[in-house]
C-alpha cells in the first residue's frame, strides 16, 4: 500500500531491463550479427542445394525407370520421416567413430538440404502429376523429344504449381538452422544462448528473435504473395 | 515417291490393351490432298486409330506409312523427325498455358525444326493470319475462347509444314456457336490441298468437305465410300443403325 503508483512502473522497468537491456544489446550486437550471417549463409546454401536436388530427383522420376523410382521414393520418404535433429546428432557425434569428421556447419548444411530435397522432390512431383497428359502429347506430337518437352512444357508448369508450397517448406526447414546450436554452430540461436549465459540476461534471446524476424519475415511475405498470385491465376 | 502412292497408309493395324482388343486389323489409305472423314460410335476405335498414326499410341501390330516411310520402325529420333510431318489437332486443344499464342506456335519450330527466332516468328504470324488470329499473337491461351484456342492449335501444327493433318474430334469440346469458325479453317485447309484424316461427329461438315467417309465399329472399318454413298445409301446394317441414331 505504501507505493501503489510506482509498482506498475517498476514492473515495466523490469520487463525492459530483462528483454531489452541497452548495455547487453550493445555488448552482444556483434556476436548476434555474425550469428545472423552464419544463419543466412547456411540457410541460403540449404535452399539452393535442397531445391536443386529435389528438382533433379523429380525430373528423374518423370522418366519412370523402376530402379530410380524406388530409390527416389525411399529417399523422399525417409527424408520426410526422420527428424533432422536426430540425423544431425548421428552425423556429428556418430560419424567421427567411423573416421568421418565433418564440421558443424557442414553437418547442418548436409542434413537440412537433404531434408529439403526430400520434401521438394515430392512437391515438384505433385506438380508434374497435376499437368494434363495432353500437354506432353502436344509436345511429342510436334516432334519434340522427351527432354525438350520436359524442360519447355512440363517443367515451367510444374514449377508454377510447386512454388507456394515450396516456399513454405523451404522456410520451415531453413528455420531449423537453429538446431546448429546443439552442435556448436555459431548461428543466431547459438550466439544468443552463449551471450545469455555470460550476461545472465534474456536480452540476447530477444535479439535472436528479432534477428530471425529480419531474416525470415520477408520470405513469409513472399510466400503469401505467391499464394495470392497463384489463386488469381486459377480463377 | 510415286504420285500414286498414298500420303498415309494404315496397314493391318491392331491395338490391344491386355485382353481388350480395340483395333482388329484396320486398313486405310489417304491420298495426297484427300480429306478422309472417320465416323463411328464411341469405343469403335477411331480415335485410337488416329493416335496410332503418329504413335501417341503404340500399335500392337501392323504398320503406318507416311509417304512410303514406315513410322512404326526406326529409332525414337526418327519418330520425332517423322512427327514433324504429321500435324495433330486434339479435342482439348492442349495449348501451353504458360506461353503466349505466338510462343505456342513458335516452340516446336525453334526446338524441333531449329528455325531461327525471326523466321519462326514470321512463320507463326503467317499461320495465325491463316486462322484469323494474328491480332491475338500476344494473348494468353486462357484469354481466348475455345474456338480461338483450337484455331491456334491448328496454326501450331501447320507452322511445321506437315504433309498430313490428323484431327481428333476437333470440335467436340466447343460450344455450338464456336464450331463454325474451326470448321471454316479446316475447309480452307482442304481447299489449299492439305491431306487430312478427321475423326469427328460433324456430319454436315463431312457431307460438304469430305472426299471419303469411313465408318468404323468394333475396331474394324465396316464401310467406306463417298459422303453421298455413306449418308445417302449405306450398305451395312451397322452403318444404317449408327446414322439413324445420330441423326434421329
Amino acid at each position: 500500500m505504501a507505493t501503489p503508483v510506482a509498482a506498475p512502473l517498476s514492473g515495466l522497468d523490469r520487463f525492459l531491463d530483462t528483454f531489452f537491456n541497452p548495455t547487453v544489446i550493445v555488448r552482444y550486437l556483434p556476436d548476434l550479427a555474425s550469428g545472423t550471417l552464419v544463419t543466412i549463409g547456411i540457410g541460403a546454401a540449404t535452399i539452393v542445394a535442397g531445391i536443386a536436388l529435389g528438382l533433379f530427383l523429380a525430373c528423374l522420376r518423370v522418366r519412370r525407370i523402376r530402379l530410380f523410382d524406388l530409390l527416389i521414393v525411399a529417399w523422399a520418404d525417409v527424408g520426410r520421416a526422420l527428424p533432422p535433429l536426430v540425423v544431425i546428432l548421428i552425423f556429428y557425434f556418430g560419424l567421427p567413430s567411423v573416421g568421418i569428421r565433418l564440421s558443424g556447419p557442414m553437418v547442418l548444411f548436409l542434413v537440412l538440404s537433404g531434408t529439403l530435397s526430400a520434401f521438394a522432390e515430392e512437391i515438384f512431383w505433385a506438380g508434374f502429376t497435376a499437368i494434363d497428359k495432353g500437354q506432353w502429347e502436344a509436345g511429342r506430337a510436334t516432334g519434340l523429344g522427351f527432354t525438350t518437352t520436359l524442360l519447355h512444357i512440363a517443367l515451367p508448369q510444374a514449377v508454377r504449381l510447386a512454388l507456394p508450397p515450396l516456399v513454405n517448406r523451404a522456410l520451415a526447414i531453413t528455420k531449423m538452422t537453429a538446431l546448429g546450436s546443439v552442435i556448436g554452430v555459431s548461428e543466431i540461436l547459438s550466439a544468443a544462448t552463449t551471450a545469455q549465459s555470460f550476461s545472465a540476461s534474456a536480452t540476447p534471446l530477444t535479439m535472436a528473435a528479432i534477428a530471425y524476424l529480419i531474416v525470415f519475415l520477408p520470405f513469409v511475405v513472399l510466400a503469401r504473395l505467391l499464394e495470392r498470385r497463384f489463386a488469381w491465376k486459377k480463377a | 515417291m510415286s504420285p500414286n502412292r498414298p500420303m498415309l497408309e494404315i496397314v493391318a493395324l491392331e491395338k490391344r490393351y491386355g485382353d481388350n482388343v480395340v483395333l482388329r486389323g484396320v486398313d486405310l489409305r489417304v491420298a495426297r490432298g484427300e480429306l478422309v472423314f472417320v465416323i463411328g460410335p464411341s469405343g469403335s476405335g477411331k480415335s485410337t486409330m488416329l493416335r496410332c498414326c503418329n504413335r501417341l499410341e503404340e500399335p500392337t501390330a501392323g504398320d503406318v506409312l507416311l509417304a512410303g516411310r514406315n513410322i512404326c520402325t526406326g529409332s525414337s529420333r526418327d519418330l520425332d523427325r517423322l512427327r514433324l510431318e504429321i500435324g495433330m489437332v486434339f479435342q482439348n486443344f492442349n495449348l501451353y498455358p504458360h506461353m503466349t499464342v505466338v510462343g505456342n506456335v513458335m516452340l516446336a519450330q525453334r526446338k524441333a525444326l531449329k528455325r531461327p527466332a525471326a523466321e519462326a516468328k514470321a512463320k507463326s504470324m503467317e499461320m495465325l493470319q491463316l486462322v484469323g488470329l494474328a491480332h491475338k499473337a500476344e494473348a494468353w491461351p486462357a484469354e481466348l475462347s475455345g474456338g480461338q484456342q483450337q484455331r491456334v492449335a491448328i496454326a501450331r501444327a501447320l507452322a511445321l509444314d506437315p504433309k498430313v493433318m490428323l484431327f481428333d474430334e476437333p470440335t467436340s469440346a466447343l460450344d455450338p456457336e464456336l464450331v463454325g469458325s474451326v470448321l471454316k479453317v479446316m475447309k480452307d485447309l482442304k481447299d489449299a490441298g492439305m491431306t487430312m484424316l478427321v475423326v469427328s461427329h460433324e456430319m454436315g461438315f463431312a457431307r460438304e468437305a469430305a472426299d471419303r467417309v469411313v465408318f468404323m465399329d468394333g475396331g474394324v472399318v465396316v464401310e467406306e465410300g463417298s459422303p453421298d454413298e455413306i449418308f445417302g445409301a449405306p450398305k451395312a446394317e451397322r452403318t444404317r443403325a449408327f446414322l439413324s441414331r445420330v441423326s434421329g
